[in-house]
């Protein structure tokens, strides 16, 4: 059962080239990597292309196939229409090499600024002791299989050249995020490096990259967000956190009362202790805004993009319903200090 | 001399797979500059397809396991014709390298008490085998890769450079070794991306290059396993040993070709599944040998009722021990009751409802709805013998992996003797571990003791090889195309030198493969020398010709079956063969040689692990009487 379909392949180097035509037999149960090989034994032997395993393990294979990044051994030929021309191109956001190979430097380089894996100093090798439950989240993240599909979908750097020297990409925010959640992992600074050195904060949660991964690793969901939520709590707001989480209104009124001097440092400490916890200098005249669910679509779920969705964006980390600019007299300001 | 990249190193490694990464790690530890040559992207290395785990007798499941049992297991799957020794440092080191692992990064599947989670296999007496899910390679090389950047992160912290110490050169492709007074001096190749040439000078070579499986047409290996070191050893003046040993696993899928070589599970068998051929016809009961005769259902009622009530009934014939299995669909296929694409059907969906099949068989049923769009709860899969592992390789020292020459040493699938005559499934894994640290830290050493008075290539050998390696280029067109020519191999390696071998087909294969070698010194590629596979295929055709002959010369040689190696026309495992390694090398003609060479003698201590009635299976009656006057 072979028929010749239509195919359009980009040639060209780092000079300019275009999309070639090529009729093509396909057989029945096919992927385009099929087609791909085919079209170099036949027709054009010095089409470049990666690919190692053909069994989408490996990840060498990515191509942009009618606009949508995915791996050529996995896009089957039965899922185009009979008659749908296949325009295979290269990844997009990285510097083309040659024909479908592009140079993906970029995150082997990223993936050299992670600081590795620090093993605990107390435990000699085979005294390693962790639950299942516990590896298994990093587990998740242990699968990818590096096709920088993520990367190349990531419209922080997908059109933007100029974001790659800040921001590291899904990829990297997942090994953030695994080492994080090592339960023997030695450091306790991945979410703020993620932060400060990664460009987390560039990331407005579309969910491209979770789309896109072919070993579906949530991204987003499991990896990005929590991490995000984590910073937030960390470092952009704490006040704000605590305030909703131990401070009642008739709680309040001692605390307006100024207990440090001017240049105190506040003592960050995130924990369930009831203890209230009174930061220096500020003035809590204004109710707080009550703590707030994560937004969620009619389904219970997080958007899957903002198209679909109510609003723009993460939620305000004030509260959705807080109007800016606030009212002179609820005015308040501590200089933001990172904890450490 | 044209002007050509040069790069000094103390040691360098040519393959970026499990073997390769341990061993720089050890050679970078051991303070040396390192550079490590890898064909594809690093972290993409055919490692990443293990599946199964890592075999380490590290006795968290079952406090019974140790050394001595996993050696055992292992010399039992290689039909004892493995080097001892190897398998004797592999059994004992192998636990460390895996714990090692772990301070490294890697997350493994845990007990309930938080140890390392070992799993059954085939051949291993106790549960041994490390994993995480079904891609226990994938975890590997990406904590060694993860290791090699803290390694690098450690470099730029006391240097300034990443590279300053241990460099990775990837997509780089490794052409000829090149010597000195019969010592390595260095390696010649190319950089994939520019087609540019690059030199690297060092003392000490590891080759850590894999597999051949890309000389047969059904095969669950990546275009890389195309015998690179296997036949830059022979070009060095290396012997290749055991290269008549291929592990083929009976059902690999043949159909759709988007899945064609990739593993069918043999738990599909053991969850019910069912063998048949294009007549519908349950095969299998026809091919039950006389000796399990007692241990196999005659009916398939009675094959039925066994998944039910093993106790008292006998087990259907599709659990025949795997190179079985593998003859009886080689026979159908070959007396033309195969489906068109040279398979027969396996089916697991008449017997299990679709639940329990998902439930089962999880990872089977997603990877080919995924790939194939085959249902596996609804629809028969294709399946036939696919190569899968060479258990033949670099004829290596066992301590140091040092290979015949000088500088030389090697590690993992690239190395021969560790597994004998057939592999156990997880002793790859481990394998690579033990020996790549193994040759990492011997290559450092050797590195150490040649000091400053290092052998300097020769410029003409330079030359030679940049000449050699434009050839197909300047033959352009009016070369044979190099596609054709891999497919042509593949068929004839596929056919006559596959799964169940015979004189006949055998010389066959030697006159064809006569043939293909005259053509391939005729190879054309089109095309510039940027990124150009034609060219790379073409370079690459003239290893897996060497390396595919060694196989059919020593297959034709060895006149018995033993593992890897079936005879059609010797079906019986012979005890004075087993006393013989077939050692393939060149003459100075290019032409393989094989020669026969006597087995290192195992050991008494060894030797008195085993049950002698065990023993008297596999050896000679004058070396039984040895043994036993020995103990």
């Amino acid at each position: 059962m072979s028929a010749k379909r239509h195919f359009r392949v980009w040639r060209g180097d780092a000079n300019g080239g275009e999309l070639e035509d090529y009729q093509v037999e396909v057989n029945e149960g096919e992927v385009v990597l099929d087609v791909i090989h085919r079209l170099q034994a036949t027709q054009a032997p010095d089409l470049a292309c990666r690919w190692n395993c053909k069994a989408g393990k490996c990840g060498s294979c990515s191509m942009e196939i009618n606009g949508m990044p995915k791996l050529g051994c996995m896009a089957r030929m039965s899922t185009f229409a009979p008659d749908e021309t296949v325009t295979v191109t290269p990844l997009r956001t990285f510097p083309i090499i040659r024909d479908l190979v592009t140079d993906v430097s970029f995150n082997y380089t990223k993936a050299r600024e992670m600081p590795a894996f620090a093993p605990p100093a107390d435990l000699a090798p085979g005294q390693y002791r962790m639950k299942q439950v516990d590896v298994e989240r990093s587990q998740e993240f242990r699968k990818c299989i590096e096709c920088f599909l993520c990367q190349n979908t990531c419209h922080v750097v997908r059109d933007h050249e100029e974001n790659k020297r800040a921001f590291a990409g899904p990829r990297m925010f997942i090994r953030a995020s695994e080492l994080d959640m090592h339960p023997l992992d030695a450091r306790r600074d991945r979410k703020e490096f993620a932060q400060a050195s990664q460009g987390l904060g560039y990331c407005n949660i579309t969910k491209c990259c979770t789309e896109v991964c072919p070993e579906h690793i949530k991204i987003t969901d499991n990896a990005i967000i929590p991490m995000k939520e984590r910073v937030v709590d960390r470092r952009y707001d704490p006040l704000v956190r605590l305030g909703r989480k131990i401070l009642r209104r008739d709680q309040l009124e001692p605390a307006s009362t100024p207990t440090g001097r001017p240049g105190d440092q506040p003592h960050v400490h995130v924990t369930d202790s009831p203890a209230p916890f009174v930061p220096a200098g500020v003035q809590w005249a204004s109710p707080e805004a009550a703590p707030e669910a994560a937004p969620v679509g009619a389904d219970g779920r997080l958007p899957l993009t903002e198209a679909t969705f109510d609003r723009a964006g993460a939620s305000s980390p004030f509260g959705d319903d807080v109007q800016f600019p606030l009212p002179v007299e609820q005015l308040r300001y501590q200089p933001p200090t990172q904890r450490d | 001399m044209a002007n050509i990249e040069r790069h000094q190193y103390d040691v360098v490694v040519i393959g970026a797979g499990g073997a390769g990464l341990r061993a720089a790690i050890e050679a970078r530890l051991a303070g040396k500059r390192t550079a490590i040559i890898s064909k594809s992207l690093f972290g993409k290395a055919h490692t990443v397809m293990a599946e199964g785990g890592a075999a380490a007798a590290m006795a968290n499941v079952n406090p019974n396991d140790n050394w001595m049992v996993h050696f055992r297991d292992t010399m039992r799957g290689g039909k004892f014709l493995n080097n001892y020794r190897m398998a004797e440092l592999h059994a004992k080191e192998a636990p460390e390298r895996i714990w090692e692992l772990e301070t490294y990064g890697a997350l493994f599947d845990r007990t309930k008490d938080g140890r390392i989670s070992q799993r059954n296999f085939g051949g291993h007496e106790y549960p041994r085998l490390a994993h995480v899910g079904d891609r226990t390679g994938l975890e590997l090389i990406r904590t060694l890769q993860q290791k090699i950047v803290s390694l690098q992160q450690e470099d730029k912290r006391e240097y300034g450079d990443y590279d300053a110490r241990i460099r990775v050169f990837d997509e780089t492709t490794i052409t000829e070794l090149l010597l000195s007074g019969g010592r390595v001096a260095g390696a010649f190749g190319y950089y994939r991306e520019t087609g540019e040439f690059v030199v690297f000078e060092a003392p000490a070579v590891v080759l850590a290059t894999g597999g051949v499986g890309k000389s047969y047409k059904v095969t669950s290996n990546s275009w890389e396993y195309t015998g690179d070191g296997h036949a830059l050893a022979l070009r060095a003046g290396a012997a290749l040993i055991n290269m008549e040993f291929l592990q083929f696993h009976p059902t690999g899928m043949v159909w759709p070709p988007s899945v064609k070589g990739i593993l069918v599970t043999e738990s599909v068998r053991g969850d019910g599944g069912v063998l048949t051929n294009t007549d519908g016809k349950r095969f299998m009961f026809d091919y039950v040998p006389d000796v399990f005769r007692k241990q196999y259902a005659d009916t398939p009622e009675e094959a039925d009722r066994w998944y039910t009530d093993p106790d008292s009934n006998r087990r259907p014939p599709e659990l025949l021990p795997r190179d079985e299995v593998a003859r009886a669909i080689n026979a159908e296929v070959k007396a033309g009751r195969g489906t068109e694409a040279g398979g027969v059907y396996l089916d697991v969906s008449g017997r299990l409802p679709a639940d329990v099949i998902r439930r089962k068989l999880p990872s089977m049923y997603h990877q080919f709805r995924e790939l194939a769009d085959v249902d596996i709860t609804e629809q028969p899969m294709e399946v036939g013998p696919t190569c899968h592992y060479v258990m033949g390789g670099v004829e290596v020292d066992p301590d140091s992996a040092l290979a015949g020459v000088p500088g030389l040493f090697a590690a993992g699938e690239v190395s021969g003797g560790m597994h004998g005559s057939n592999r156990l499934g997880g002793n790859s894994l481990s394998d690579l571990l033990v020996f790549g640290k193994r040759a990492g830290e011997y290559a450092a050493r050797y590195a150490a003791e040649v000091g400053t008075a290092r052998p300097k290539p020769s410029p003409s050998d330079v030359d030679a090889a940049m000449d050699a390696a434009l050839a197909p280029l300047s033959r352009g067109e009016g070369g044979e195309n190099p596609y054709q020519l891999q497919q042509e191999l593949q068929v004839v390696m596929g056919d006559l030198v596959g799964i169940i071998r015979r004189k006949s087909e055998l010389v066959e294969a030697l006159e064809r493969l006569g043939e293909l070698k005259e053509r391939v010194a005729k190879v054309g590629a089109t095309g510039g020398r940027r990124y150009n596979p034609g060219w790379h295929l073409a370079l690459d055709l003239r290893n897996m010709l060497v390396v595919s002959e060694c196989t059919a010369r020593a297959a034709l040689k060895r006149e018995e079956s033993r593992g890897g190696h079936t005879r059609e026309d010797f079906p019986k495992m012979d005890p004075s063969w087993r006393r013989v390694n077939l050692v393939c090398a060149l003459d100075e003609h290019g032409d393989v040689h094989v020669d026969r060479q006597p087995l290192p003698e195992m050991r008494p201590d060894l030797f008195a692990l085993f049950d002698p009635t065990e023993l008297a299976k596999y050896l000679t009656d004058e070396e039984l009487s040895t043994v036993h006057g020995g103990n």
